[in-house]
């Protein structure tokens, strides 16, 4: 199982060693004492608790006492109790950036990884060129994320850029479309769909784990293509669905270089591309109202969460894990 | 794709091809899947158009970089590198070693740090296991931003903003937990039979992971080395925030500088910077692509 979730293999790893060493070796494990490699671990584990407690959970707690301050960094802060969580609710560009990220993520994802999984789909019928494809595909993915690519996107979709010419071909005469605000947002969406190469080889390996006689078996009784897509691959790919979703839904609610480099650091036109992560920076470094941004983190931490546990809890209607 | 599979799919449509044509004249065999071909590369030419127009742009003259479709240049030219490597007012030399010392490093402690942390949680029996684990779990879903501003503070009164160390030490200490998932994955797949028997012959946990475990964890290692480059090349907001100097501008800085400047002036040179700050990562990527993908396909990936 290639893309095991990683709660799951957590449980199942005991239950899998615990065996064979039990039988084979002589049982070092119990003569020594039950947790025989304590110091051993603590001493590998040694920079790695550095880092989780210096860069994360100490971090983590400092952010939220800094949430409920007044800070710009150079003074001390200043304590306001809940006063930026407070301010946020009537902070329009704050309400802006959540409804334009909202929207980033409920189109960019499912667009993202619809592509991804018919791509997949498509090159897992034993074609040839399959490694051509699958790199082809898959560069775009690791480009994505750089400064260049997003200065590519501006040019092709400026007024004079390369979709507007393709458009003119056909006599049509494309928008502005980054300096339009109703468009702005859609390159951004455009330009995260683009790279479904991450997505597309994690479900390709997952459809090469789904038993070929399913589909041997429902040609016979007579289904056809679309038909065995929906009643054989999605419910057999589901948990690998389900990993990608999770997956690229929280890398959407982080993105922003994209938005920064497209918008040239301002997320406009008129905050159409202020994504969430952009109005934080901007508020913590531009403004250094570092309380202020330290309480949007918690509440982009919060949201995170939310909807991770909401993806759980929904999936156990429509994830269906092999026997 | 399993070889057998693979047969008996194409065994079956040319039972297919030949039920259908009962002329009884056996045509030439129709090849196979052209249709599925067709559909791919037209996919292929929309996913790279952009790319293969963005480097031909880069040796356009200026004037014509938006007057044609062709994406290749009639008038072939350089000049677009040549004066956009210098004009941000910092040579990108400047900015492309600054990139390469700060990967690097990180590759470095990523490598380190990950897989000592990755033994013991693939390896070792010890007290609070699984909540470790647990927390390691859950910080890969944790968004950077979310310790953004503390770290910055922290770093801030080190007087550490504007070097490298904000980008390089936490790496040094694991901090990217991604990468010990990844080799605690596929640790777990390397029999323990090694380990016990290095064990019986008396060596230590270092001694095991460093005989035994680590020769055998290479091409983890490779893809960990691969991604962390690549990553770390392209990242932005990091170096955005930590970097404001421009001697100590990284790529992607140096890249961004052109947008700040030349709303307008210079388009070919910002193309052919961004040509360049490409280079390192494509070069990667096919000096590794089979490995990459299937390092990918096999963990499921961020990014």
């Amino acid at each position: 199982m290639p893309t095991a979730e990683p709660v799951e293999t957590v449980e199942r790893r005991p239950v899998a060693d615990a065996q064979p060493s039990a039988k084979r070796v002589p049982d070092i494990r119990r003569k020594r004492g039950r947790r025989r490699d304590n110091r051993a671990a603590y001493a590998f584990l040694t920079p790695w608790f550095i880092g989780i407690f210096g860069f994360v959970l100490i971090p983590m707690g400092y952010s939220f006492y800094l949430s409920l301050t007044k800070f710009d960094l150079l003074s001390a802060p200043r304590w306001i109790g809940f006063g930026n969580y407070t301010a946020l609710w009537t902070d329009e560009k704050f309400l802006q950036s959540v409804k334009v990220t909202l929207e980033y993520v409920a189109f960019s994802v499912p667009l993202k990884l619809a592509a991804a999984l018919l791509v997949a789909a498509a090159l897992n019928r034993g074609l040839r060129a399959l490694g051509f494809y699958r790199s082809i595909f898959y560069l775009p993915s690791l480009l994505g994320a750089s400064v260049a690519v997003s200065v590519m996107w501006r040019q092709i979709f400026s007024q004079q850029g390369l979709l507007n010419q393709v458009l003119g071909w056909f006599g049509v005469r494309g928008a502005d479309w980054i300096g339009d605000p109703r468009f702005a947002l859609w390159t951004l969406i455009l330009l995260s769909a683009w790279q479904f190469g991450t997505p597309m080889l994690i479900f390709l390996a997952g459809l090469k784990q789904i038993p070929k006689e399913l589909y041997e078996a429902a040609e016979l009784d007579g289904a056809g293509r679309i038909r065995m897509f929906f009643r054989i691959t999605v419910p057999m790919l589901s948990p690998v669905i389900f990993f990608n979703l999770v997956l690229e839904t929280i890398n959407a609610f982080q993105t922003f270089t994209p938005a920064y480099v497209v918008s040239g650091g301002l997320g406009g036109p008129i905050d159409s591309t202020m994504l969430y992560t952009l109005y934080l920076y901007r508020k913590g470094f531009s403004s250094l109202q570092m309380g202020y941004a330290s309480a949007m983190a918690w509440v982009l931490f919060a949201v995170i969460g939310v909807f991770t546990a909401v993806y759980f809890a929904s999936s156990r209607r429509w994830v269906t894990y092999a026997e | 794709m399993t070889e057998p599979a693979k047969e008996t799919a194409v065994a079956r449509e040319r039972n297919e091809m030949a039920t259908r044509t009962t002329a009884g004249r056996v045509t030439r065999q129709a090849p196979k899947h052209w249709r599925a071909h067709l559909v791919l590369l037209a996919g292929v030419v929309v996913m790279i158009y952009p790319l293969v127009w963005l480097v031909g742009a880069s040796f356009k003259p200026e004037s014509q970089i938006f007057s044609t479709l062709n994406p290749f240049p009639w008038h072939f030219t350089l000049d677009n590198y040549l004066n956009g490597w210098t004009a941000t007012g910092t040579s990108f030399t400047v900015y492309l070693s600054n990139s390469a010392v700060v990967a690097l490093c990180v590759v470095v402690g990523n490598i380190v740090s990950c897989s000592l942390a990755a033994y013991a949680f693939a390896r070792l029996d010890f007290a609070f296991r699984k909540l470790w684990f647990g927390l390691m779990l859950g910080t890969l879903m944790l968004p950077f931003q979310a310790t953004m501003i503390p770290q910055y503070t922290i770093f801030y009164k080190l007087n550490w903003v504007n070097t490298f160390l904000p980008l390089v030490v936490p790496q040094f200490l694991a901090f990217d937990s991604f990468f010990i998932f990844l080799l605690v994955q596929f640790i777990r797949g390397i029999p323990r039979q090694l380990d016990e028997a290095a064990a019986i012959d008396g060596a230590g946990h270092a001694r095991i992971f460093f005989s035994v475990i680590l020769p055998l964890l290479r091409p983890a290692l490779i893809t960990t080395a691969v991604l962390t480059f690549i990553w770390t090349f392209n990242d932005f907001l990091r170096q955005l925030v930590y970097l404001s100097d421009k001697t100590r501008y990284t790529v992607p800085l140096g890249l961004n500088s052109f947008i700040d400047r030349a709303s307008g002036s210079s388009y070919g040179g910002m193309l052919a910077m961004s040509v360049v700050t490409l280079v390192p990562t494509v070069v990667v990527f096919l000096v590794s692509q089979k490995r990459l993908v299937d390092g990918v396909a096999n963990t499921g990936i961020k990014g």
